[in-house]
């Protein structure tokens, strides 16, 4: 399990990072946190000719409250979410989702945006994006761009990200007083990929929800909202028959895959539990954040 | 054959240059070209934590990254942990405990049991058997490691081995109402 | 000179003390020297081009493009190895009319499963061999894979041996008793099937093997992770016609065995042929990937059984049907036939029905190799047996704590034969049954599983009881025509300064046999711990023996390190009697002096004596020659095996909506004769468990429909990890074997013995109001949902 050989760049800039690319004659691949791009190297699943590591790129760190929105720089780490006043303050549902991520280790190195633009079926943070209406801010050869995270998970591994890009921050609304947010998965082990997984964020009129977003990950061949869930529930208060609706709501919703653990049927079985579970933590009553962190 | 790579990486606090094929992992270059054989690899995938080594103080795998990566930046292994009589407390417990059986995994083990209480951490035994969630033991069925990390954790704490002070062992995940 | 077990509270009493493992400090400060970390001048890596076919026939294979590569010094196919490699064939005499075709370190003609090595590439460094083996290019023509247990014996099974002539590597039939009447007049049948999923050890530091060959000398030594370097002794050197008194084996730290170390692997004795081949040291350690498609795998068991019992819960009789599936050939030296053989023996073993029967039918299929690993067979049987008792006791309305209180062999029977022709010579059913009850608060737990039923959540409680192998005799492998000891051997001797080495066959792997075997030594001569220095692991140092596999270590190891250090205590006072012109038999050691029997009194230090036989032996009379090492040698002569025993529980609350079961609580009473270290025993048996409830919850070898291992990595093969493993209390009945003066029997298998058995039995208990229940292990969420009607 020896990576084949090619080489390597550092650089410190996003505009470095892209010349770099720009250079590259053959196969590359930027490195950030490394978590998941080292392994298949490893197994040689991929064998760039050039690694350019974006690891130290300044511009691409930092978490900071940017004219009402939280501006989370690419190479945040997962653990950070942890501990970081500012995502608990204006985006909990981040520090929610964060302890489900793998394993202490690989959280102290992981970056969200490794996650996001990776887009692993099975990874928390597309799916937490999904629900929070975030914005992804993007550098590429052509320029800086934002792109909704809406539409940006398209497949297994597929992203609205261009050859070259780089994802350099997640853009994410602030949390307002009478939102709320949950976030749960089943996973056979902690830390383990989870068989479904459920990221919720929504606000409160009283008791009726006002608006909702319900995003799944592990339940298709992307992270997906449920927006015919989300119609369910919308400007209804949480009652048995609304969760139970919205529980029906997901076989339109999701797209469910078979795997070694478990088939679509059950895939589809176990997120309406999910759902039901994750939406009995996301109350109007509830601390800001709701769910098992 | 890649251009190799001049890096200069502070381990176990000496400085170390040496130039590196880029594809050399972290792990390898520790375990093959400094002779710190304590680091040892049980997946090459970051998923059985056997290859826990700190990197500016945190817990990374070692095979999760190369060694390229960590030029410029401090990184200690078990060897720099047991000289600096960091965990001294934890070695002893474990090995009082016998929190250890055949001690592939026990370098990681312990890489984990430090960054959990660096922080002057008083967890409960869940919560150590979270933080140990990314370490593979397959001898000891890890209640030994528990028992001993929430043993310093209490001693660390001055906090006398029952369960009043520190919440440590209080808990069983056996809820009974 | 008396045993002190007997009294603990005697002055040189270690046998029975927890003293924490002296080698383990080493461990804990990284400075573990397992293979993996070994380097030699000028050595070489191998890596394998495998097989991507689960059947195939080679028809070309092309290596010149990767002897040309950077750092390639030699590249090998399988018939370059026949020309140095004598062919080996898995069967043993005992087992009659087993079959398995001849096997070679590399594929020759043709592959049998997904993963098998087929060409062997050495360089530099173990990135350059693998991306050499990137350009080995090999034609294969696809056969028709044996994938599937039915289609391996259907009449018109493709043949994955055709000279064999069949698909079935062994057959065999117990009978005893009248199976027929004792069904045919029940209160009460219960008949089941029962699968039992693949798995392996995955033992975190992977297969590793330096092998180094010095031409100039005909000299092998090998550095291997291994269980039994003896036996890989007698094999290098046979194989390869080496002199067998110029190859070494040696294991050092081994990161965990588990029974997988202990096998011949194609690879390893692949390496030992490279290193002949290139004069220089070879190395291969097997990466996680490799490892998962060339471990041996275990279990893979489907049985059907019933169960006769009277209205009173009495068992009349037992019917058993076996059909494991083992790998494309039986494995060496120690067959793959085994675990099915210990299934069918063991089934039913705690007790007493005389009507039994059993069919066992062991096929070859294009998988890997299956073989033993920890508590072969043990698992399977008792999972079968108390699934069958649990069943019963349900429909009979009787408590499973009662039934099986009505049916145990108890303390007046013994020694008792089974059914199947096991010996006890005595076990404590009735002991550990009630301790387990007391142990765990039966009658709260149920009380309290009611209340929680009331409140919807499905708590469930598991009993098992098991019988363990331990202390094999030569009936174990030797009968059959093994060149596998069964005794060991052991070298004490006194350093000058009146310390002492022992070196013995047994070996360490974490489980604390040097400590043991330190603490019986030092009690036998009256010297501190840290005065005995234990060596293992060296087949030029050590004496010949089995060394480590079927819970031998404490038993067999032990009871030799006990004589030999009597043998050594005896020659000790006889020189103090001499040089004390005193009695021999009015001295005794302790505290690391010669005493005075009777009062104590010390007379002469061990140290003194020492001086006086090392540097002045003038001073002794000319007919005294003192001999201060010891050679030492054991083998069982009593009973083939000495039988342990005792009963598991098992506590579960299954989530009946998702199919997840959170494991509460397991609970262990066990009797391995005399304890020796209770800590290091009580770790044998959490281990144990951990690894039981890996199979009963988590592990499981995915195969697709044409061979291919579909979770073959640590991502995606589930070990089981520390926020889903349980708190494990334990107890112990301690019934000393009468066969050894030691009295010690094995308990490392114990746990996963019945671990598996009793959360079967739990996760039933908990699903039983549902009126729906699972046969099949690991119990994962997908099977429990699907018994519970969600698909």
């Amino acid at each position: 399990m020896k990576a084949r050989a090619f080489d390597y760049v550092r650089v410190s800039t996003i505009d470095d990072a892209l010349a770099a690319c720009a250079r590259a004659s053959g196969d590359f691949c930027y490195l950030a946190g490394g978590q998941s791009v080292v392994p298949s190297l490893s197994l040689r699943l991929q064998a760039p000719q050039l690694v350019i590591d974006i690891s130290r790129i300044k511009e691409m760190r930092g978490i900071a409250l940017i004219d009402g929105a939280l501006r989370i720089g690419a190479l945040t780490r997962h653990a950070e979410m942890l501990i970081s006043p500012e995502i608990a303050r204006h985006a909990p549902l981040l520090r929610l989702a964060a302890p489900h991520i793998a394993h202490p280790a690989i959280r102290n190195k992981g970056t969200i945006g490794g996650s996001i633009a990776l887009a692993d079926p099975a990874a928390e943070f597309p799916a937490v994006v999904l629900a929070l209406d975030a914005e992804l801010e993007i550098a590429g050869p052509d320029g800086r761009r934002r792109a909704k995270a809406d539409g940006f998970f398209k497949g297994i591994y597929e992203t609205g990200l261009e050859p070259g890009e780089i994802l350099t921050a997640i853009i994410v609304p602030q949390f307002g007083e009478n939102d709320r947010c949950a976030f749960d998965e089943l996973a056979r082990r902690h830390g383990d990929y989870a068989l479904v997984g459920c990221a919720i964020q929504g606000r409160f009129a009283g008791n009726d929800v006002e608006a909702i977003r319900i995003a799944f990950l592990s339940a298709g061949p992307t992270q997906k909202r449920a927006r015919n869930a989300e119609v369910v529930i919308t400007g209804h208060r949480l009652s048995p028959k609304t969760i139970a609706d919205a529980q029906s709501a997901l076989e339109l919703d999701l797209d469910p895959t078979e795997d070694e653990q478990t088939t679509a049927t059950m895939r589809l079985h176990l997120a309406r539990v999910l759902l039901g579970r994750v939406l009995g933590q996301f109350s109007c009553d509830s601390p800001r954040g709701g769910g098992r962190a | 054959m890649s251009v190799l790579a001049s890096v200069s990486i502070t381990v176990n606090g000496q400085v170390v240059q040496a130039l590196v094929e880029p594809r050399t992992s972290l792990a390898d270059f520790l375990r093959n070209d400094l002779g710190l054989t304590g680091t040892h690899l049980g997946c090459e995938m970051g998923v059985c934590g056997a290859c826990l080594v700190l990197l500016e103080d945190r817990a990374v795998h070692a095979c999760l990254m190369y060694a390229v990566q960590a030029h410029g930046l401090g990184v200690e292994t078990i060897e720099g942990l047991s000289e600096r009589r960091a965990i001294a407390d934890l070695q002893q417990a474990f090995h009082e405990r016998n929190a250890l059986q055949c001690g592939f995994c026990t370098p990681g083990v312990l890489v984990t049991a430090y960054e959990l209480l660096s922080n002057g951490a008083c967890p409960s035994r869940a919560e150590i058997r979270d933080a140990l969630s990314g370490n593979y033991c397959r001898c000891t069925g890890y209640e030994a490691i528990v028992d001993a990390i929430g043993q310093v954790a209490r001693g660390r704490a001055k906090v006398p081995n029952t369960p009043a002070g520190c919440k440590i062992g209080s808990d069983t995940d056996e809820t009974v109402s | 000179m008396s045993l002190s077990p007997h009294k603990p509270d005697s002055p040189n009493a270690l046998i029975g003390r927890s003293v924490a493992r002296p080698n383990a400090k080493r461990l804990l400060a990284g400075r573990g020297r397992y293979v993996t970390d070994i380097q030699l001048p000028r050595m070489l890596h191998a890596a394998f081009v495998r097989s991507p076919y689960a059947h195939a026939n080679i028809v070309s294979i092309d290596t010149s493009c990767a002897a040309t590569m950077r750092g390639v010094c030699l590249v090998a196919t399988g018939e370059d190895l026949a020309k140095l490699c004598k062919p080996w064939v898995g069967t043993l005499d005992h087992f009659a009319g087993m079959k398995s075709p001849p096997q070679l370190p590399l594929a020759v003609g043709k592959v049998v499963w997904a993963g098998q090595a087929v060409v062997a590439v050495v360089a530099g460094t173990r990135a350059q061999a693998e991306d050499a083996i990137e350009h080995v290019a090999i034609e294969f023509e696809e056969l028709e894979p044996v994938i599937d247990i039915d289609a391996a014996r259907a009449i018109d099974a493709t043949l994955i041996n055709p000279d064999l002539g069949s698909n079935v590597a062994f057959h065999a039939k117990i009978e005893s008793g009248n199976v027929e009447d004792a069904f045919r007049d029940a209160a009460a049948v219960i008949e089941k099937a029962y699968l039992f999923g693949r798995h392996t050890a995955v033992t975190l530091e992977p297969r590793a093997i330096i092998a180094d060959y010095d031409p100039t000398e005909e000299r092998l030594t090998v550095h291997h992770s291994t269980q039994t370097p003896y036996q890989f002794q007698d094999l290098y050197s046979r194989h390869y016609g080496l002199r067998e008194a110029r190859v070494r084996v040696v294991a050092p730290d081994v990161g965990g065995s588990f029974g997988m170390k202990l096998h011949v692997y194609h690879e390893d004795m692949a390496v030992v042929g490279l290193s002949i081949m290139s004069g220089r040291p070879v190395k291969f350690v097997a990466d996680r990937i490799e490892s998962f498609v060339s471990d041996i795998h275990a279990r893979d068991h489907r049985i059907k059984a019933r169960i006769a019992v009277e209205a009173d819960g009495i068992i009349r009789g037992m019917d058993v049907d076996d059909v494991t599936a083992v790998g494309p050939f039986s494995t060496y030296p120690r067959t793959s036939v085994v675990e099915g053989n210990q299934v069918v023996r063991l089934i039913g073993a705690p007790y007493r029905f005389r009507n039994y029967r059993a069919n066992l039918d062991v096929v070859f299929q294009n998988k890997v190799q299956t073989s033993q690993y920890r508590a072969v067979g043990h698992p399977i049987a008792f999972a079968v047996t108390e699934a069958l008792v649990d069943s019963a006791a349900r429909k009979l309305g009787i408590d499973p704590f009662e039934m099986r209180r009505r049916n145990i062999v108890t303390q007046d029977m013994y020694p008792y034969t089974s059914p199947t022709g096991y010996k006890f010579e005595r076990l404590s059913h009735e002991a550990c049954l009630d301790k387990l009850h007391a142990l765990m608060d039966y009658p709260r737990l149920r009380r309290e599983q009611a209340e929680f039923r009331r409140r919807g959540i499905h708590r469930g409680i598991g009993i098992a009881m098991f019988v363990e192998i331990t202390n094999p005799s030569p009936a174990f492998y030797g009968v059959g025509g093994a060149r596998i000891s069964a005794q060991d051997g052991a070298v004490v001797k006194v350093t000058p300064s009146g310390e002492v080495h022992c070196l013995i066959s047994v070996g360490e792997h974490g489980q604390g046999t040097e400590t043991i075997v330190g603490q019986i030594i030092a009690e036998q001569l009256g010297i501190p711990m840290d005065a005995v220095r234990v060596f293992t692991g060296d087949t030029d140092i050590t004496p010949h023996g089995g060394a480590n596999w079927a819970c031998r270590g404490a038993g067999i190891g032990g009871e030799t390190a006990l004589q030999a250090g009597r043998a050594l205590k005896r020659n000790l006072l006889a020189v103090a009697a001499i040089i004390l012109q005193a009695r021999l038999e009015d001295l005794d050691m302790r505290d690391g002096e010669v005493v005075d029997a009777a009062t104590g009194i010390p007379r002469i230090s061990l140290a003194e004596i020492a001086r006086i036989c090392y540097f002045r032996s003038d001073t002794l009379p000319r007919d005294v020659t003192p001999q201060l090492s010891v050679a030492h040698h054991y083998s069982p002569k009593g009973y083939p095996f000495a039988f342990t025993n005792g009963v598991q529980a098992c506590h579960v609350e299954v989530d009946v909506e998702t199919g997840f079961v959170k494991i509460l609580k397991v609970w262990v009473v066990e009797d391995c004769g005399r304890i020796i270290n209770p800590m290091l025993v009580e770790e044998q048996v959490r281990g144990g468990v951990v690894q039981g409830l890996g199979a009963a919850f988590f592990e499981e070898c995915l195969y697709s429909d044409n061979g291919q291992l579909r979770n073959g990595s640590l991502a995606d093969y589930l070990v089981p990890m520390a926020g889903e493993m349980p708190d494990i209390e334990i107890a112990h009945v301690e019934t000393p074997t009468l066969d050894t003066e030691l009295g010690a029997k094995g308990c490392g298998e114990a746990g996963t013995a019945a671990a598996s058995a009793a959360a079967m039995n739990a996760v039933n208990d908990a699903i039983a109001p549902l009126g729906v229940s699972v046969s099949q292990i690991p119990m994962t969420p997908q099977r429990l949902l699907r018994v519970l009607g969600y698909a």
